[in-house]
């Protein structure tokens, strides 16, 4: 019996998220005394997994796991999981996990929550807190079944060193009939993904046109943080639908989440509540979003975040 | 072309969200109720395919009978039938299997569900719909063009745009991009009359089994006192978030 963490990488590199899962992994597998058991995908580097307590990685490589798609990978991990006696699996939120994630239940007839925001509150029977409603409250949810998964929101348990000694075992690809083929992916090049990203800097309607968003740029690269926007200001076609967040776009759970110009509708903060620090710039004393806030600054985004984006250079320099 | 749509019943946007029964159950008391936004983005799509590509299209819901009037309203917006299986959704791998039963007696050829929902937030039944009848499956769809048996759908990832060439049928996660906000389609009244000549059946359900459960609803901690910093302090604002907030 183990616990199964699929560990995912981008560019050679594990992401942020895989070192997040072995942490909580290994938490939960202190708990029952059992292996914590990782899979990577035609990415090879046990030694970073083993600092963040993962014991034993399954190295999966294979031509037809080059991209990601959804059923193969759901496949090879079904199939790590049967024959390792696995009765927990853990996945991060990435848009690629959530995919594969049901597809997973599914085939291991497994219980799934999403969305999970702490470890876990009982083992037995496994109770977990997610978030519904769109981050508008939380719910305990009991899964009673042979198997389960979670899926752990992102920056919701943090990174946590912890070194074990580490096996590293290949594997043979489980091949899996598909006729669906991914012909192309368009890479929004350079940036920080909103998914990724420890700080996330977004602009409203408060900074008038797209002409404008140098600023909202230039301050995120100095932060290296990823841009994002209302959803006015995609509708309007300001910036790409991608960068939308919010109840009906995507969800942000950053430690900093930096908000110009933005009111502070419900729908906005809906979105954004799991980042752990706001800061709000207004130039309304009035704007919802000061309620929100952890930080404040009532002043024109025009003149402020020049300055802002001045100071942080020096600091960042010092 | 037979069309699916999967329509979630689920409160809007603005409500205010509070729990009833020792925190066990949502306060439906003077919430409005609408179409998933999701799911309507993907019924939009559907409408579309029907215009242009002689789809019929047949929304469905899992739930009560309250969940009704938002049935009426796909009706009104143009689906051509409807049907209500008539149980309370408990979790998501129940209301996937209750929706792949009625798939096997019906073979769509593309099934349209949100990629998720704003009130359970699960993401998962498009998925497991799509694995429990053998499918192809595209979540975070932003982009769907058909022709003949080959669906061209393109995948919202993180940091990217990825495009997808598959066969049908098809299950679709739905999302914003599929159809923009400016297309959503606001019902007429001739659309709201012709709804009421159009049928709503209610089948019964199947059997399905639950696999998970909630205990208890809570609503996040209420939020400490925001520190407000003079514009002229910017020096003092970097090191609250250096030293205080840890964050930079
Ligand atoms: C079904 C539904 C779903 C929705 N989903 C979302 C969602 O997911 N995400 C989302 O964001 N919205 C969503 N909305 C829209 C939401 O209700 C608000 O309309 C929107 O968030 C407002 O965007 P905004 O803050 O950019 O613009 P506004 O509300 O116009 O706010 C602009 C702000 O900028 C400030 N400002 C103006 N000039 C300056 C200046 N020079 N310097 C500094 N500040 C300035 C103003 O004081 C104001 O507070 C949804 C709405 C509906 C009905
Ligand atoms: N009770 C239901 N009846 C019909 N479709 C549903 C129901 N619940 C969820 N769905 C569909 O599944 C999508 C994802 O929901 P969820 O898995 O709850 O996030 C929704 O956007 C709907 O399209």
């Amino acid at each position: 019996m183990g616990i199964l963490i699929y560990t995912e990488s981008d560019n050679g590199k594990f992401k942020k998220s895989a070192l997040e899962l072995a942490s909580y992994g290994r938490t939960i597998a202190d708990q029952l005394g059992v292996e914590l058991i990782a899979v990577s995908f035609n990415h090879k580097d046990s030694q970073t997994l083993g600092h963040y307590g993962v014991e034993r990685v399954i190295q999966i490589s294979d031509p037809s796991l080059e991209n990601f798609t959804a059923k193969p990978y759901a496949a090879n991990l079904a199939a790590v999981a049967e024959e390792n006696d696995v009765k927990l699996l853990i996945l991060s939120s990435s848009a690629n996990a959530k995919y594969l994630a049901p597809l997973l239940a599914v085939s291991l007839s497994a219980g799934y929550a999403s969305n999970v925001v702490e470890l876990p509150e009982y083992i037995q029977p496994l109770t977990v807190k997610r978030s519904c409603f769109t981050n508008k409250a939380f719910s305990t949810c009991i899964l009673e079944n042979e198997v389960n998964i979670i899926g752990l929101s992102s920056n919701s348990y943090g990174i946590r060193e912890n070194t074990k000694e580490i096996v590293a075992v290949d594997k043979s690809v489980t091949p899996r009939e598909t006729n669906l083929v991914v012909e192309n992916i368009e890479k929004s090049s350079g940036e920080v993904s909103i998914a990724d990203a420890d700080i996330v800097v977004s602009g409203g309607r408060g900074l008038k046109g797209p002409e404008n968003w140098h600023l909202i740029e230039d301050l995120a690269s100095t932060l290296g943080a990823a841009t994002a926007c209302s959803k006015p200001v995609s509708d309007m076609g300001w910036r790409p639908h991608s960068e939308h967040v919010g109840q009906t776009g995507k969800p942000v759970a950053s430690n900093l989440y930096v908000a110009i110009g933005v009111s502070g509708a419900i729908q906005h903060l809906a979105g954004i509540n799991s980042s752990k620090v706001k800061l709000v710039i207004n130039n309304d004393p009035e704007a919802p979003f000061f309620k929100a806030a952890d930080y404040g600054v009532v002043a024109d985004a025009f003149e402020v975040v020049p300055q802002l984006i001045e100071k942080l250079k020096i600091f960042k320099n010092s | 072309m037979k069309i699916l749509v999967c329509i979630s019943h689920v409160p809007d946007t603005t409500s205010k969200i509070n729990f009833v029964d020792d925190s066990s159950a949502f306060d439906k008391n003077g919430v409005q109720f609408i179409i998933n936004p999701n799911d309507e983005f993907g019924l939009t799509r559907a409408i579309w395919l029907q215009q242009k590509q002689q789809a019929e299209v047949t929304a469905i819901t899992v739930g009560e009978v309250s969940c009704e009037p938002t049935l009426r309203k796909c009706l009104a917006i143009g689906a051509n039938r409807a049907f209500r299986i008539d149980i309370k959704p408990t979790d998501g791998f129940q209301v996937a299997q209750q929706l792949s039963a009625h798939c096997k007696k019906e073979n769509y050829d593309l099934i349209i569900a949100g990629r998720e929902s704003i009130d359970y937030n699960g993401g998962m039944v498009p998925g497991m719909i799509s694995a429990l009848m053998g499918y192809n499956f595209v979540t975070n769809c932003m982009g769907l063009e058909i022709q003949g048996n080959t669906a061209k759908a393109k995948r919202e990832i993180d940091g990217g745009i990825e495009s997808i060439c598959c066969a049908l049928p098809l299950v679709i996660g739905a999302q914003k991009g599929l159809v923009e906000e400016k297309d959503l389609i606001i019902p007429n009244m001739r659309g709201i009359m012709q709804a009421r000549q159009k049928s709503l059946t209610v089948l019964p359900a199947n059997e399905s089994q639950v696999k998970s459960s909630i205990s208890k609803f809570e609503k996040p901690a209420p939020k400490g006192e925001v520190k407000m910093v003079d514009a002229n302090q910017i020096d003092h604002l970097i090191e609250l978030l250096h030293n205080e907030a840890k964050v930079i």
